[in-house]
């Protein structure tokens, strides 16, 4: 296999981990103030990502250091081309970190939980915004420069793009939350699921079938089809009380709903309206040497983090109970 | 304003400001795997509380770090999209290494740690701590690396089809000579910061009188370990002002007001200088200083500025090579003279509290806790001064700031980023400071209190 292929699945595989770990992550922030009745129901929902949010979100950072690595020019022409919304990103991730970590050590929570809430639903939204766009592909000059407006990244197929991830993200919290809480907590979350299931099979189930349409494979219905089995499999395992079964269901169709978007881009990175200016895997990416070393270093490490994220995750796999008699 | 002066005082307030808490976050890791492995093989419990108490605040500062941080690694492909399709086949190597070898093993094993001390045994918990110290320190190499890169590029060609610079050597990239002497710079600097942020936190303790046996402790190990650093920083520094010699001449020259070339330079203390005309109305100096500092000989040649450009106007065409002479001359000074009295402070401070001592005059407190300031003072003149220095280059000798903009990006678009991470940053600076305040105000917990704040709300338990 071709270096550049490698990295272009790397890629796939960075942003996919970062969908599905920072997935749930956004969606417990953003069924938050629905779930969190009282102060008690809040900080077991924070408390439910507490040791594992900021691993999460190091799968953004390194997805855009590999690229700016592995495919300089698509970094270069992504990140400039997509400024502001990058910017607001930007902003809702700062804001929601502090609050995740600043919310325990506050007197007053309230400001605290409206940061966490819209620093989730932000980017849980504008990724799928920039994703869509991304796949759908954006006017480039032949410098390979972003020639569009922000009003430019706001059609309608981007905008249902967006949806598409904020439901998909939402019900990956809501059976998280299924997952690691007990009592009424997780029940009111059982209840959320169904509503919040439909949504995104027929949302994302749009978005797909669109994006099919638009720029598919016939492969790629492949992946479609494993997404909307796998969503309505989240389904059903929550209405059984199957919790884990219904977390690696949606954990699929986040898998297939990633693979979807790369597999439409490839061989592109980053399709131009004229394709005569389109970025490709060949065009974009760095050295042949440089994704050498690149390789060398991800063969050692990832298995690596995987390793230790993992066992992060086995060491907090309990549900989150309240103690009893506790202070 | 254009969109490139506008992308520089972004870059400029968003990395000065990141690099307010990466120092601190870097320092302190050490330190708080320090007191837990105190405690861990004494068994004293002093121990365990220090490691709390500094804990709580060293994950306060941490929280900054790693948010400002995204930012930093967004912004080169936001605002610099040029830069980064030159640079991207070497630059991007060290960050991507940065996050995959550093950044992950911080992050998760903070997160073991913060949430793990009922999970894990004593052994492991403190394993963690130590993981995620060595993470953060490890981060510091990779970005100092990319960093030196633009100081310096080795290991790499341009490709004259391309016109961008090709990596062809990761290992001289990662052994280059300014980041040898970089990374020292930078750490010691973190272990200066850390130290006089716990021996103020201490003496704001010791001077109400509260756990004086504990903060004793901690104030007397924290000046240690700013006097050592200070001493680290001095040495590194030297050697970091000879390599520049060699390799920035121009940015040392600036940063001396040295005009002309000269043998047997001295070490200008304090000068007024006229840049238009290139020279100075006033230079007190320290007779050959600067060639001793600079070449280890009384008598050493050492470049000015103006011969630099006529020299550099041979080399790469017409153009202005000089830094802002004022900028380089007064941030360097106050880098140096920041980072002394730190050290300084230390010393006094060591020698106030010797064989069991503890000074009554509540000035001698007083002067610890706003000492907290002098290194984050030092750190980013330091920082100002190396950036600032290195212009009208991004990297030097390759490619020139102007040529690095992204052109796509116009002026509204930066002016709103700028004032938007402006304003958010401030008053984020306020909740942290606040915050850090009530912590520090809280104190430590008394020997054996549970963890779990005590309020009406369940404990939570995996």
């Amino acid at each position: 296999m071709e270096l550049t292929t490698v990295w272009f699945l790397l890629i796939a595989v960075l942003w996919t981990g970062y969908f599905v770990l920072e997935g749930f992550d956004f969606g417990v922030g953003i069924l938050l103030p629905l779930l969190g009745r009282d102060e008690s129901d809040r900080r077991t929902l924070v408390r439910s990502i507490g040791p594992v949010w900021d691993g999460n979100e190091v799968w953004l950072i390194v997805a855009g250091g590999a690229t700016f690595a592995a495919f300089p020019e698509w970094y270069a022409t992504l990140f400039s081309g997509f400024y502001l919304p990058l910017f607001l990103i930007l902003l809702a991730l700062i804001v929601r970190g502090v609050a995740l970590e600043y919310r325990g050590k506050s007197d007053s929570t309230r400001g605290w939980d409206r940061a966490f809430f819209w620093g989730s639903l932000g980017p849980a939204f504008l990724w799928g915004v920039a994703f869509a766009n991304i796949v759908r592909g954006v006017p480039l000059d032949a410098d390979h420069e972003y020639t569009g407006s922000l009003l430019t990244l706001l059609n309608p197929y981007a905008l249902l793009g967006g949806l598409a991830t904020l439901t998909l993200f939402t019900l990956h919290g809501a059976v998280f939350i299924r997952l690691k809480t007990d009592g009424e907590l997780r029940e009111r979350a059982g209840r959320l699921v169904r509503v919040i299931g439909l949504a995104a099979l027929v949302i994302g189930g749009a978005f797909l079938v669109t994006t099919q349409l638009m720029v598919g494979k016939p492969a790629t219905w492949g992946s479609v089809a494993v997404a909307a089995v796998a969503i309505a499999g989240a389904l059903v395992a929550t209405l059984r009380g199957r919790d884990g079964w219904s977390f690696a269901a949606n954990t699929v169709a986040i898998v297939a709903v990633t693979v979807t978007l790369f597999a439409s881009l490839w061989p592109n990175v980053m399709p131009a309206l004229d394709p005569a200016n389109s970025l490709t895997v060949d065009n974009a990416s760095s050295t042949s040497y440089t994704l050498t070393v690149m390789t060398w270093v991800a063969v050692i490490f990832m298995p690596l983090v995987l390793a230790y994220q993992g066992w992060t995750y086995w060491v907090f796999r309990r549900r989150l109970t309240r103690v009893p008699g506790g202070s | 304003m254009d969109v490139l002066d506008l992308s520089r005082w972004q870059f400029g307030i968003t990395t000065v400001y990141h690099f307010l808490f990466v120092p601190l976050t870097i320092g302190l890791s050490i330190i708080v795997a320090g007191f837990q492995t105190a405690w861990h093989r004494t068994g004293n419990p002093a121990y365990l509380r220090l490691t709390k108490f500094f804990g709580k605040l060293f994950l306060i500062n941490f929280a900054m770090g790693v948010v400002t941080g995204i930012v930093q690694e967004f912004q080169f492909g936001m605002n610099w999209s040029d830069y980064s399709r030159f640079v991207g086949d070497v630059f991007g190597a060290p960050l991507a290494m940065e996050g995959l070898m550093a950044f992950f093993l911080e992050s998760t094993f903070l997160g073991l740690w913060i949430f793990g001390w009922d999970k894990l045994s004593p052994r492991l918990h403190l394993a963690t701590i130590w993981a995620a110290a060595i993470g953060t320190n490890l981060s510091a190499y990779f970005i100092l690396a990319a960093n030196s890169w633009m100081q310096h590029p080795v290991g790499y060609r341009l490709n004259p089809v391309t016109g961008r610079a090709e990596l062809t050597d990761i290992w001289a990239v990662l052994t280059n000579s300014t980041t040898l002497v970089t990374f020292p710079h930078v750490i010691f600097g973190a272990f200066v910061t850390a130290g006089a942020f716990v021996a103020g936190v201490s003496a704001w303790h010791l001077l109400r009188k509260k756990d004086v046996e504990l903060f004793r402790v901690s104030a007397r190990t924290a000046m240690t370990v700013t006097l050592v650093a200070s001493i680290g920083v001095a040495l590194s520094g030297h050697w970091q002002a000879q390599i520049m010699t060699e390799q920035q001449p121009m940015k040392m020259a600036a940063a001396e007001a040295l005009w002309e070339d000269e043998n047997s330079a001295g070490f200008s203390l304090f000068a007024v200088g006229d840049v238009e005309n290139g020279r100075n109305h006033i230079n007190l100096q320290i007779p050959y200083g600067l060639s001793l500092l600079s070449t280890n000989t009384l008598d050493g040649h050492v470049e000015g500025v103006n011969d630099i450009q006529t020299r550099y106007e041979a080399a790469y065409g017409p153009g202005d090579y000089k830094p802002v002479v004022g900028i380089a001359y007064w941030s360097f000074r106050l880098m140096i003279g920041f980072g002394m009295l730190a050290a300084l402070l230390a010393l006094a401070g060591l020698w106030a509290t010797r064989r069991g001592r503890l000074p009554d005059n509540p000035w001698f407190h007083r002067l610890a806790i706003l000492g907290i300031g002098l290194p984050f003072l030092a750190n980013s003149m330091g920082w100002i001064f190396t950036e600032m220095g290195r212009q009208p280059w991004t990297v030097f000798g390759i490619m020139r700031t102007a040529a690095a903009v992204s052109p796509g990006v116009d002026v509204t678009e930066v002016a709103i980023t700028l004032v938007g991470f402006t304003l958010v940053y401030a008053v984020l600076a306020v909740v942290e400071i606040r915050l850090l305040l009530k912590f520090i105000r809280i104190g430590p917990d008394a020997e054996g209190e549970p963890d779990q704040p005590t309020d009406t709300v369940p404990a939570l338990s995996y």
